[in-house]
C-alpha cells in the first residue's frame, strides 16, 4: 500500500525525524492561506499524487505547469494550487492518463546545501532490511544504480537491533559528511530505519535528503510503501489509504478477493493462481495476442468470485475476447465448470469466450460445459487455447 | 531416494483443527502421508481424522516421533509456528500459510541460518515425492514416479508443469513448491545441491518467475556446480514494471528483475529455456536428449 507524501512526511514528524514545515491545501484559498501562515519569503506548492516524477511531470491541459513549484508570494500558491487541483497530473510513473490532484503540500523553503538519497527496503539475497544512501540525490536513483552503481552504499541490519551507530559513520565517511552534521546523521539514519521496521514498511525513501546550510539533515520528499500482509497489525496505517489513487477495477477485484492488474490489450483471463495468470499473458502474446488483465482467481474460486470477475473483464472496453485458463488442483474442473456455467447466465457475454480445463476432475468438469446452452469454445491444452482465443479476438 | 520426504517420513500438521489444515490433511493421507500428529494450541487430548492433536510441537515429537512439519496456522501465526518445529528439532518445515508479514519472515529466516533444517514456503503448495509422501496442498494424481525433480515459485504453474512432464512419459523425484514471497527459507541454489546429490533424479525442472535475482543466482550455480540437465520457464515476460502480479515477490522493481534478464542468465549456464508455458515439458525432454 502506497501514501501520499504529506501522511508520510506526518508519520516522519511522530518519529521525531526532520521534516520542513508544511501545510496541506485543498483550495486556491487554503494555499494563500498557508504560505502566509508559513511566514517565509518562499515556499513550493506540491502536487499530491501516488506516482513519483512529479517535478518533472505537467498537468495534461496545461503543460507549463509542473507538479512542484517554487512560489514568492501568497497570491503565486494560490494561483499555482489553483493550476493543481482537480486537474490531472501526468508524469513519467502515472501513464498518459495521469492521476488527479485532489490536495497540494504548501511547504516552506528549505536552505539547501548537499542533496543526498536515503531508501530502506528488504534485501531478498541477504534476508534483511538494508539502507542504501547516495551522494547523488534529487535524481532518478534507477540512473545512478544502472550508470554509477558504486555511488550508492548500502548497510543491512538487523530488524530487532536496528542500525548501529558505527554503520553510519561508516555511510558518512562515504558520503563525506563530517563535523556536527554526523550526529545529525546518526538521528535522522537510525530513527528512519527503526520507523521502517516499526511499521513494517516495503519501502521508505528519501530523495532528496538534504543537507541544510547549518549542517542538519532534513527529508525535503518523503515516500513510503507498506507490507500489505502486515496491515492487519497497523489499523491506523490502513485509514491512510486512498482509494482515489488506485485503479478502480483493481480496488473492486480486491474487494472480490480477486488479484487483478489491468493492461492494455484485447484478450482478457481469467486464471486460477497467479504463475499461471501470468504465464497465460506471456502465452498470449507468444501468439501474437495482447492480454487486457493479469487476473487470479485464486484456489477457492465460488460462483460469486467468477461472476465479479467475468464483470470485471467485460466492463473493460477493449477486451474482445475471454480466455478462461484453469489448471483444476484443490479446486476442482467442476466446480469452475458449474461456476462459469451460472456466471455466464447472470453476466451478458458480448464476446467470445474460450475455455481450457485441465487437472482434477476434468472429464466432468468438460461434460457440464458441453451440456450447457451455453456459448463457449473450448480448448485442450495451452497452445490449442492461445491459437483460439487470438483468433476469436480478431473476429 | 529422493529429496526432503519419502515414505518413512513422520508428519504433524501445526493448525489440523483449522478447515485448511484439516481438509489438506485427509488429501495427504489419502496420499499415504503418514501424518502422524496435529498440533494446535490449546486443543491438547482432541483427534482430527483419527489423528491425535497435542498443544506443542516438543510433545508431538516426543510422543510420535514426528520429522517434518506441515504448517496451516493463519499469517499472523505463521512465524511463531515455524520457529516451534524448528526449535523441537524438526527437519522439514512446510509452511503452507499465505499472507506472512515479510518482516516476521526476515527475523525466521535469519534466527534458522546455521541450523539443521529446511524450511520451504511460505506460501507455497509444498512438497511432494511421487508415490511416497506429500506435504502440502498439490494434486497427488498428476505425479508419476520417475527422476525429473521440479522446483518452482509458483503453485498451480508447477501443477502444468508436472502435467506435462507425466503427459510425455517424464516422472518426477521430488517436487517443491518454494513459495512466492520475497523471503522464502529455502532457495533454488538449496535445492539443486539436494538434487544434484539425489541420486533418483536425472534432470532437473526450474520454473521462476519475474522479480528478485534467485533466478540469476541460480544459474550461476548451475553453471559452476551441477552436472545434470537442466531445463527452466520463467513466467511473466509481458509484466509491466512496478506492478504486483499476484505475489508480493513478483515485481519488476528499478528495472531488476525482468523475464528477458533472467532468461539470458539461463541460456548463459546452458540451460535449456521453454519459449512457452506450453513447452516446459519438451525443454526438459531437450535438456536430456543434449546432455546425452
Amino acid at each position: 500500500m502506497k501514501i501520499h507524501e504529506f501522511q508520510a512526511k506526518d508519520l516522519l514528524r511522530k518519529a521525531r525525524i526532520a521534516v520542513p514545515e508544511s501545510i496541506v491545501a485543498r483550495s486556491s484559498e487554503e494555499a494563500s492561506a498557508a504560505f502566509k501562515q508559513l511566514g517565509g519569503p518562499i515556499a513550493v506548492v506540491k502536487a499530491q499524487i501516488h506516482a513519483g516524477g512529479r517535478g518533472k511531470g505537467t498537468i495534461k491541459t496545461n503543460p507549463d505547469q509542473h507538479g512542484v513549484q517554487l512560489v514568492k508570494s501568497a497570491d503565486e500558491a494560490a494561483t499555482v494550487a489553483g493550476n493543481l487541483l482537480g486537474n490531472d497530473l501526468v508524469t513519467i510513473q502515472t501513464g498518459p492518463k495521469g492521476h488527479t490532484v485532489q490536495q497540494v503540500l504548501v511547504e516552506a523553503g528549505c536552505d539547501i546545501a548537499r542533496e543526498l538519497y536515503l531508501g530502506i527496503v528488504i534485501d531478498r539475497a541477504c534476508g534483511l532490511p538494508v539502507l542504501m544512501v547516495s551522494s547523488e540525490g534529487g535524481v532518478n536513483i534507477e540512473d545512478v544504480a544502472a550508470n554509477t552503481p558504486e555511488l550508492i552504499y548500502k548497510e543491512a541490519f538487523d530488524p530487532d537491533a536496528g542500525l548501529q551507530s558505527y554503520q553510519v559513520r561508516k555511510l558518512c565517511h562515504r558520503l563525506n559528511i563530517t563535523g556536527k552534521s554526523v550526529r545529525s546523521a546518526d538521528a535522522f539514519m537510525r530513527s528512519m530505519c527503526r520507523l521502517f521496521v516499526e511499521l513494517d514498511c516495503s519501502l521508505a525513501e528519501i530523495n532528496p535528503l538534504v543537507v541544510t546550510g547549518e549542517g542538519e539533515l532534513i527529508a525535503l520528499d518523503a515516500k513510503i510503501g507498506f507490507d500489505d500482509n502486515a496491515l492487519f497489525r497497523h489499523k491506523n496505517i490502513g485509514e491512510l489509504r486512498d482509494l482515489g489513487e488506485e485503479d478502480p477495477a483493481e480496488v473492486r477485484a480486491g474487494e472480490a478477493g480477486l488479484s487483478y492488474v489491468q493492461l492494455d490489450g484485447s484478450i482478457g483471463c481469467l486464471v486460477n493462481g497467479a504463475g499461471l495468470a501470468m504465464s497465460t499473458m506471456d502465452l498470449i502474446k507468444l501468439h501474437g495476442g495482447e492480454p487486457a488483465n493479469f487476473l487470479d482467481v485464486g484456489g477457492s474460486a465460488q460462483v460469486e468470485q467468477v461472476t465479479e470477475a467475468f464483470r470485471i473483464l467485460l466492463d473493460d472496453k477493449n477486451v474482445k475476447a475471454v480466455l478462461v485458463n484453469i489448471f483444476g488442483g484443490i479446486m476442482r474442473c467442476t466446480t469452475i465448470a458449474n461456476a462459469i456455467v451460472e456466471s455466464y447466465k447472470q453476466v451478458k457475454f458480448n464476446v467470445p469466450l474460450v475455455v481450457r480445463l485441465e487437472g482434477t476432475e476434468v472429464e466432468q468438469g468438460r461434460k457440464i460445459l458441453a451440456e450447457s446452452d451455453i456459448d463457449i469454445i473450448t480448448a485442450e491444452g495451452l497452445t490449442d487455447a492461445a491459437n483460439k482465443v487470438v483468433a476469436a479476438a480478431a473476429g | 531416494m529422493s529429496i526432503l520426504i519419502n515414505k518413512s517420513t513422520r508428519v504433524v500438521c501445526q493448525g489440523i483443527t483449522g478447515r485448511a489444515g484439516e481438509f489438506h490433511s485427509k488429501n495427504c493421507l489419502d496420499y499415504g502421508t503418514k501424518i502422524l500428529a496435529g498440533v494446535t494450541p490449546g486443543k491438547g487430548g482432541q483427534e482430527v481424522l483419527g489423528v491425535p492433536v497435542y498443544d506443542t510441537v516438543i510433545e508431538a515429537v516426543e510422543k510420535q516421533g514426528v520429522d517434518a512439519s506441515m504448517i496451516f496456522v493463519p499469517p499472523a501465526f505463521t512465524a511463531d509456528a515455524i520457529l516451534e518445529s524448528v526449535d523441537a528439532g524438526i527437519k522439514t518445515v512446510v509452511a503452507i500459510t499465505e499472507g506472512v508479514p515479510v518482516l516476521d519472515m526476515v527475523r525466521v529466516y535469519n534466527a534458522i541460518q546455521g541450523r539443521d533444517v529446511n524450511l520451504i514456503g511460505p506460501n507455497c503448495p509444498g512438497v511432494i515425492t511421487s508415490d511416497e509422501c506429500k506435504i502440502g496442498i498439490m494434486p497427488g494424481y498428476i505425479h508419476k514416479k520417475g527422476g525429473v525433480g521440479v522446483m518452482s515459485r509458483s503453485g498451480t504453474l508447477t501443477y502444468e508443469a508436472v502435467w506435462q512432464l507425466s503427459e510425455v512419459g517424464l516422472g518426477q523425484s521430488t517436487c517443491v513448491g518454494l513459495g512466492g514471497d520475497p523471503i522464502v527459507g529455502s532457495s533454488f541454489i538449496d535445492l539443486l545441491k539436494m538434487y544434484q546429490e539425489d541420486d533418483q533424479t536425472e534432470a532437473i525442472m526450474m520454473i521462476g518467475e519475474i522479480g528478485g535475482t534467485a533466478e540469476e543466482e541460480a544459474a550461476a550455480f548451475v553453471k559452476e556446480n551441477v552436472t545434470k540437465p537442466v531445463a527452466a520457464f520463467i513466467a511473466g515476460r509481458t509484466a509491466p514494471p512496478g506492478k504486483r502480479m499476484g505475489h508480493a515477490g513478483a515485481i519488476i522493481s528499478g528495472g531488476k528483475g525482468t523475464a528477458a534478464e533472467k532468461i539470458a542468465a539461463l541460456e548463459d549456464a546452458g540451460i535449456e529455456v521453454a519459449q512457452s508455458p506450453a513447452d516446459m515439458g519438451t525443454a526438459i525432454q531437450r535438456a536430456i536428449a543434449k546432455a546425452g
